[in-house]
């Protein structure tokens, strides 16, 4: 059923949650006054390298019928478009550089190398998805109006294929996120009518058709004779930033321990509340310097969900103090490497064709959704509320659900 | 001709010097889309771009203790002309961040050697001038808006004119009086100047070369440490037929009063031309309280003094804004909601009208759609 009473669920007290949210609130200070020279030194060299690899690439495809040349061409377009999507487009989008006042990085002016067009992702993904996070039924990221994500989701037959939509998902991520605005599950019920989604469909077509234009005929055009390859290596270059692309943002929602929330919870919801609703709905996965900039610093999901419009390149320090917030509230904070994230979003996506009848645990006790119900059909756990009073610690979401992991209860029904 | 509108589309924003350019760029950009060649070409030279108009500092060199002229090689795209006595935006990056700030030009504007000139006066507390007169190396590169202004002389010129200038408020003034040196054609002028001193007084030597050169130019230098503030009652005295003579003024906000006073109360405001350098906020402060971006969804609270341009730019929101002075109009948007007050005038402004941000702060609450 999805978490309701988000205090009860985290095992923390209305004192506990509003110095949580003070702590997290100074974390934001601090890097707010702490941003500068270095900062735009960053960005700017991202930029540079960026369009470095793209000019690179498309130039090394102009002689595409040599097979070195074809592999490190499509190499740095692959490059250059998953940089310019997460690490560029993404995070500039969100307003991350806009304290810059530098009008050619700006929310307001970029336009991102996909087929999705910037403002309408302005809306769909910073708006309503930052925002409603997690919140089953308001946050359309929650399975995109086309997969089964958790079992909140009533199922219904066509869901069967849900493992065969995610995997064209994936391929045809691009597409995917560029239909995204329709909002497909509010067509279904009517909350939208056709004309506004004919609307929007118009404004996606100019930008696949600008976008497609580009790989699919001006390039080859200019290749000449290597028009085949040019083709194919952009083609190719597409999905492998759409399946690096889909792996990333799947990794930062979908592994076991990223909880769903219900309305209510959402209607009752402060500041402090909001935050902690961001800690447990999102996943990190453990990266290296190069995969943590590869995957725009997504590998800091849940840094970037409590701080959205805050610069990736401090999600790293912010993760440092995140951790230790998460220590000494006794909270968990959910990662693990990209192939262990991977594994539990496709194996819950898998199971999840199927109806609720045909699996065992119910939305209360769930690996991809909980509810503070979770804990109150086990006897005793409120026990572990609280401080403990002989070492001190507190005992707390974490330690209560490392109890329950070590001695599984049968659900109540 | 559809072919033509349609290869320029993707540059229909950028300025470019020559219309043919554009189409080029346009072509080009099926490319490069979503960006333009331009962002690709200003990672190798700077100054190859027309998205944002960029400079490159070429020299600083110093006019008096606290001023200095700052010399401009431009980049694509910057205006190949302008007016004698227009200002320029300059925008520098400071602790990465871009700070604006307009100042007048004194270059005059007819040259093709692709630079131009601005004189600074560091301000105590202006922490751009500051910097550009103390702190800004060869070589830096800033971002520019193009020329505008109508602080500048008409054609055909008048036959005679009064210029009524007071520290570095001679800086648009000596752009003109080049302009007109350099077209041989300098009507008859009398220039009132004053500064503190005589080692305050920029372009010293110009000025007095100027007035021994030139027959029909009369310079009147008035050092007010010695002898005083410029009393408009002297003007009779100074300069009996100044009635008959088109004005232009330009320097602090108290003198420019007193002469738009003066001029109105004779009837002969039309006559005046006034440059206003900086807004007066002491006398009328708004209150100051809470001002709300909607499209941003940022509110900040900002004190009376402070500007919405100024508060919105601080919370990195991408504000319209031109000569940041009042004059220009480029950062007017609707008040969609509570009420501001103009710092200038000290009326208060509501819901629904077109305000200025850059002379307004906010008078309780108020709301922008930025």
């Amino acid at each position: 059923m999805a978490i309701t009473d988000i205090d009860r669920y985290a095992h923390l007290t209305e004192a506990d949650i509003d110095a949580l949210g003070a702590e997290l609130d100074a974390i934001r200070r601090d890097i707010e006054e702490s941003r500068g020279q270095r900062d735009a030194r960053y960005i700017r060299r991202t930029i540079t390298v960026q369009r470095s690899l793209a000019a690179g690439g498309r130039l090394a495809l102009m002689f595409s019928n040599r097979k070195s040349a074809w592999i490190a061409g499509t190499a740095m377009l692959s490059l250059a478009k998953i940089i310019e999507n997460m690490e560029l487009g993404h995070n500039v989008m969100h307003g991350q550089w806009d304290w810059m006042n530098d009008p050619e990085v700006h929310s307001s002016s970029w336009e991102w190398d996909t087929t999705c067009p910037s403002v309408q992702w302005k809306h769909s993904h910073n708006f309503v998805h930052h925002k409603y996070t997690n919140v089953v039924g308001m946050d359309d990221d929650v399975g995109y109006g086309i997969l089964r994500v958790t079992r909140d989701q009533p199922w219904e037959w066509w869901m069967v294929g849900n493992p065969v939509y995610n995997l064209t998902l994936g391929t045809f991520f691009e597409y995917g996120v560029a239909l995204h605005h329709l909002e497909t599950e509010k067509l279904r019920k009517k909350e939208k009518s056709y004309r506004q989604a004919a609307k929007d469909l118009r404004i996606i077509g100019r930008k696949v058709g600008k976008q497609a234009a580009k790989d699919y005929l001006i390039f080859p055009a200019l290749a000449g004779a290597n028009w085949k390859p040019t083709i194919a290596a952009n083609f190719t270059a597409n999905i492998v930033r759409n399946y690096w692309a889909y792996m990333v943002i799947f990794c930062g929602h979908f592994p076991d321990g990223a909880e769903k929330f219900t309305v209510e919870e959402y209607e009752n919801e402060d500041q402090p509340r909001w935050y902690l609703r961001q800690m447990l709905g999102s996943a990190n996965f453990r990266a290296g310097p190069l995969m943590r900039f590869m995957s725009g610093n997504l590998s800091h999901q849940i840094e970037h969900h409590l701080f959205p419009d805050l610069p990736s390149n401090r999600y790293e320090e912010i993760g440092v103090r995140v951790r230790q917030l998460c220590d000494k509230y006794d909270l968990p904070y959910t990662t693990g490497s990209l192939a262990h994230q991977y594994f539990q979003s496709f194996r819950t996506i898998a199971k999840l064709a199927v109806p609720n009848g045909m699996l065992k645990a119910t939305s209360d006790d769930a690996p991809e959704t909980a509810s503070e119900l979770r804990f109150a059909v086990r006897e005793g756990m409120a026990n572990h509320f609280g401080v403990d009073p002989e070492t001190g610690k507190r005992r707390g979401l974490r330690t209560a659900l490392r109890e329950l992991k070590n001695a599984p209860v049968q659900s109540a029904a | 001709m559809d072919l033509l509108k349609w290869s320029k589309r993707p540059a229909a924003d950028v300025e470019a010097r020559k219309p043919e350019v554009n189409i080029v760029r346009g072509l080009i950009a099926r490319a490069t889309t979503p960006l333009l060649p331009d962002d690709y070409l200003h990672l190798v030279n700077p100054l190859w771009s027309a998205r944002e108009l960029r400079g490159r500092v070429v020299e600083v060199v110093r006019e008096t203790e606290d001023t200095a002229t700052v010399t401009i090689r431009t980049g694509w795209g910057f205006p190949a002309s302008y007016k004698a006595g227009q200002y320029v935006g300059i925008g520098l990056q400071v602790g990465g961040r871009w700070h604006w700030r307009s100042y007048s030009l004194t270059s005059i504007g007819d040259t093709s050697d692709k630079t131009i000139a601005i004189t600074v006066k560091a301000n105590p507390d202006g922490f751009l001038s500051t910097h550009l007169v103390d702190g800004v190396s060869p070589g830096t590169i800033i971002r520019l808006a193009a020329p505008k202004g109508d602080f500048h002389l008409p054609e055909p010129l008048p036959d005679s004119a009064l210029f009524l200038t007071a520290g570095s408020g001679i800086t648009p003034v000596m752009a003109m009086l080049r302009s007109l040196r350099s077209r041989d054609t300098v009507p008859d002028i009398v220039h009132v100047h004053s500064a503190p001193t005589r080692d305050d007084v920029i372009f010293l030597e110009e000025l007095e070369k100027m007035d021994a050169d030139v027959l029909s130019y009369d310079l009147q230098l008035q050092l007010t440490r010695e002898h005083g503030k410029f009393d408009l009652d002297q003007l009779d005295a100074a300069v009996p037929d100044w009635r008959d003579r088109q004005c232009w003024a330009c320097g602090p906000v108290a003198m420019l009063d007193t002469v738009e006073e003066r001029y109105a109360e004779e009837g002969l405001r039309d006559q005046l031309h006034i440059e206003r350098f900086a807004i007066a906020r002491t006398d009328h402060g708004g209150e100051g309280g809470t001002v709300t971006f909607s499209k941003s969804g940022k509110t900040v609270e900002i004190d009376g003094a402070t500007t919405l341009l100024e508060a919105g730019e601080e919370q990195g929101i991408q504000m319209p804004f031109g000569c940041r002075m009042g004059i220009c109009q480029t950062c007017v948007v609707p008040l969609a909601g509570g009420y501001v007050r103009d710092l200038r005038s000290g009326e208060e402004r509501r819901e629904g009208e077109r305000i200025q941000t850059c002379i307004s702060s906010v008078s309780g609450e108020c709301t922008l759609d930025l």
